[in-house]
């Protein structure tokens, strides 16, 4: 038994780095695995308040094993901050089915009255209790070989216990009462899945403190959910976040004098979720504007190669050519701002301008794309009166969205819906651009 | 298996209490195998929490519930459950595909993962629903209907003998509503049972064989033509009995 003991023992120091850079290296990578792995079930169970609740639960059991273990034994202080933890987050669960009140009140309590206790006992016992600032706010300095070697056993344990019951975690996560009925044992899970919580709070206390822990927990899960909508790469991505921050907050830290680790490492996970949030390829904010900036073009131009197609019609067709001011009086809008549209479908081909830069036609695209958005108004028009039993003057405004937005296949739908219409409800005439294209290749 | 004779559900006594008041009282019901059951009943009369009840998803505090003969513990891996669409995160980052798998883990216990097997039965689940083609989808990208048929390959992947749906009828779309009734005939002619919480009256006499009729406790259970009666739902939607869950308050705060 010693024996066996002794020889993983020795396996974690060949693993172990000797430089005290190199410790804090192999710290950050353990808590950020730790951390970014639970993370990912924290933020999708949307618990983040219990990890808040149960790293602020765990400092009377810190102070607790500074103050009984002799050496500052890391074991000792873990299994006392791990109870600690736990009797917060139970404390938590029987405060909710006791009472009616809900968790965000039942956790507010529990956190401060464990942290408050914490803090009371440390300062009664100050002799006792020197490194408790580098649990408060954390310090990735002071982690020696023994600190690392509880680390690494826990995240192991930690990362092994996730990586086989990913799937049930997920289905329980997910849908409680569905996995109710496949027969999980849903309280057993649920256990394990706080055990697990404590450890990744016990394993980020020394580098990020007891205050901070949750910003490990909570951000880089949340960074990933921005960037992907698969669960495997969202833990993947959450990891990565978690060891970046956790190096590049180490790394700053002991660069920069007096600054604690904690503060640095929170502030790096959110420079990085900020990064995201804005930059996100289909979840940041940025792609959202620029999305919602090119729709609005879109229907602007859209709408100028209507008002074209007005003034043709009402002409009965008769000329080639509009004029811009023609346009412009037709849109409601400054001459200069048709230019400016018209600028837009010249480059994409739907329009040709006359070399005196007034005068312009649609060019064989142009007419298409114009005849398609009239039909759709006309047609949405008629749709709502018919089927919808809207009055015939309610309908205009609704169509002058839904034009913009109807995808073929409705078109279609709608087309055998009304039977083939050829007239609108105000009775215009509801433009095929089929045909075009048909006349267009007799002509050619 | 000589359980043919066996009702395919039965409770006795059945009783849920909510944060100390009573929903449900004294549920006494056998429903025979390969029926097709509406639950219906006016909002709040528990219809959801009855099913729940079942599963062992809302503790019930009294009574018992046997399925095909034996206490629902030892024969869960038969039933399959639709819970509502409502009561899931539909931002998850899962696919259309993992959800349909998930109705495949009953058989896998907790450790073993989905093989070849197992992706079959919810590649074809997702086929009879008509959603395959979208199998990589993120089901957040989905509509109400689309989700809804998700749920459904997830329970047809299952395969269960008994099914209990709530309300999967809710916010989809005419077509999916078509698509499902005909997917629930089709489970019966295959000697499913299915059990459905529906909350249109109207459609309920046409889409079952069999209706429960619920009002907090239960107002008649039987074949369509017998209790589709002006009198039995009158007596199921007009009104509590008022003394009733008066008296039954007041005993459960004791």
């Amino acid at each position: 038994m010693f024996g066996e003991m002794s020889v993983l023992a020795s396996v974690m120091d060949i693993l172990i780095p000797g430089s005290g850079s190199g410790k804090a290296i192999m710290a950050a990578v353990l808590l950020g695995a730790g951390c970014g792995l639970l993370g990912c079930f924290v933020v999708l169970r949307r618990v983040a308040l219990m990890g808040d609740a149960v790293s602020h639960a765990v400092l009377p059991g810190v102070v607790a094993g500074l103050i009984y273990s002799s050496e500052r034994s890391p074991g000792i202080i873990f299994l006392f901050a791990a109870v600690a933890g736990l009797l917060g987050a139970g404390l938590v669960r029987l405060m909710m089915m006791s009472t009616r009140l809900k968790s965000d009140a039942a956790l507010g309590i529990v956190l401060a009255t464990f942290f408050a206790f914490g803090i009371m006992w440390q300062s009664r016992n100050q002799q006792d209790t020197v490194g408790v600032m580098n649990f408060l706010f954390g310090n990735i300095g002071s982690i020696d070989a023994s600190d690392l070697r509880m680390m690494l056993v826990t995240t192991s344990i930690l990362v092994v216990t996730m990586f086989f019951l990913r799937r049930p975690l997920l289905l329980l996560s997910f849908d409680e009462g569905f996995s109710r009925g496949l027969g999980y044992p849903v309280k057993i899970l649920n256990g394990v899945f706080y055990f697990l919580l404590t450890f990744s709070v016990v394993v980020a206390l020394q580098a990020v403190g007891v205050v901070l822990v949750s910003a490990m927990l909570i951000t880089p899960a949340a960074a990933a959910y921005l960037l992907t909508d698969r669960f495997e790469r969202m833990m993947i991505l959450s990891v990565v976040f978690g060891v970046v921050s956790g190096i590049t907050g180490g790394l700053v830290s002991a660069e920069v004098n007096g600054l604690p680790t904690g503060p640095v490492i929170a502030i790096s996970a959110t420079v990085l979720f900020g990064v995201i949030y804005l930059f996100a390829p289909r979840h940041g904010v940025l792609s959202k504007v620029m999305r919602t900036l090119r729709r609005r073009m879109r229907v602007r131009r859209e709408n100028t190669l209507k008002a074209i197609y007005q003034i043709h019609e009402g002409e009965g067709f008769a000329h080639e050519e509009v004029s811009v001011l023609m346009l412009a009086r037709k849109r409601g809008q400054t001459e200069e701002n048709v230019s400016k549209d018209c600028k837009a479908l010249l480059s994409r081909g739907f329009i040709e301008m006359a070399e005196d830069g007034v005068s312009l036609h649609l060019s064989r695209l142009g007419w298409k794309r114009a005849m398609e958005i009239v039909r759709n108004h006309r047609l949405w028009e008629l749709y709502l009166t018919n089927e919808a039993d809207y009055a015939e003057d309610h309908v205009h405004e609704d169509a002058e969205k839904i034009e913009h937005i109807l995808e073929p296949g409705i078109v279609r739908q709608l087309e055998q819906h009304l039977d083939f219409p050829e007239l609108d409800p105000h009775g215009k005439p509801i433009p095929q651009p089929a045909h075009l294209v048909a006349q267009s290749t007799v002509t050619i | 298996m000589n359980d043919e004779q066996e009702p395919a559900l039965e409770t006795h006594d059945l009783t849920v209490t909510y944060h100390k008041r009573p929903v449900l009282y004294g549920i006494d019901v056998a429903v025979p195998q390969g029926s097709l059951v509406g639950i219906v009943g006016p909002n709040g009369a528990g219809k959801s929490t009855f099913i729940k009840s079942v599963m062992g998803v809302v503790p019930s505090s009294g009574g018992w519930v046997k399925v095909f003969g034996k206490p629902m513990r030892e024969n869960l891996h038969r039933v399959g459950y639709v819970p509502q669409r409502e009561s899931v995160d539909w931002d998850f980052p899962v696919t259309v595909m993992d959800v349909a798998l998930m109705g495949t883990y009953g058989g896998l216990g907790l450790l073993r993962r989905p093989g070849k097997a197992e992706k079959l039965r919810a590649s074809e689940a997702l086929d009879k629903v008509g959603m395959l083609p979208y199998s990589n989808r993120q089901i957040g990208n989905l509509s109400g209907g689309q989700q809804q048929r998700v749920f459904l390959a997830r329970a047809l992947a299952q395969d269960s003998d008994l099914y209990l749906m709530d309300e999967p009828f809710v916010g989809v779309d005419a077509a999916t509503e078509a698509a499902i009734v005909t997917l629930l005939r089709e489970m019966r002619e295959r000697g499913k049972t299915v059990m459905v919480v529906h909350h249109d009256l109207q459609s309920a006499g046409e889409y079952f064989d069999h209706l429960l009729l619920l009002n907090m406790r239960l107002v008649a259970f039987g074949a369509v033509q017998d209790v589709y009666t002006p009198e039995l739902l009158q007596k199921t939607y007009g009104g509590r009995l008022t003394i009733l869950s008066e008296v039954a308050d007041q005993a459960a705060k004791l």
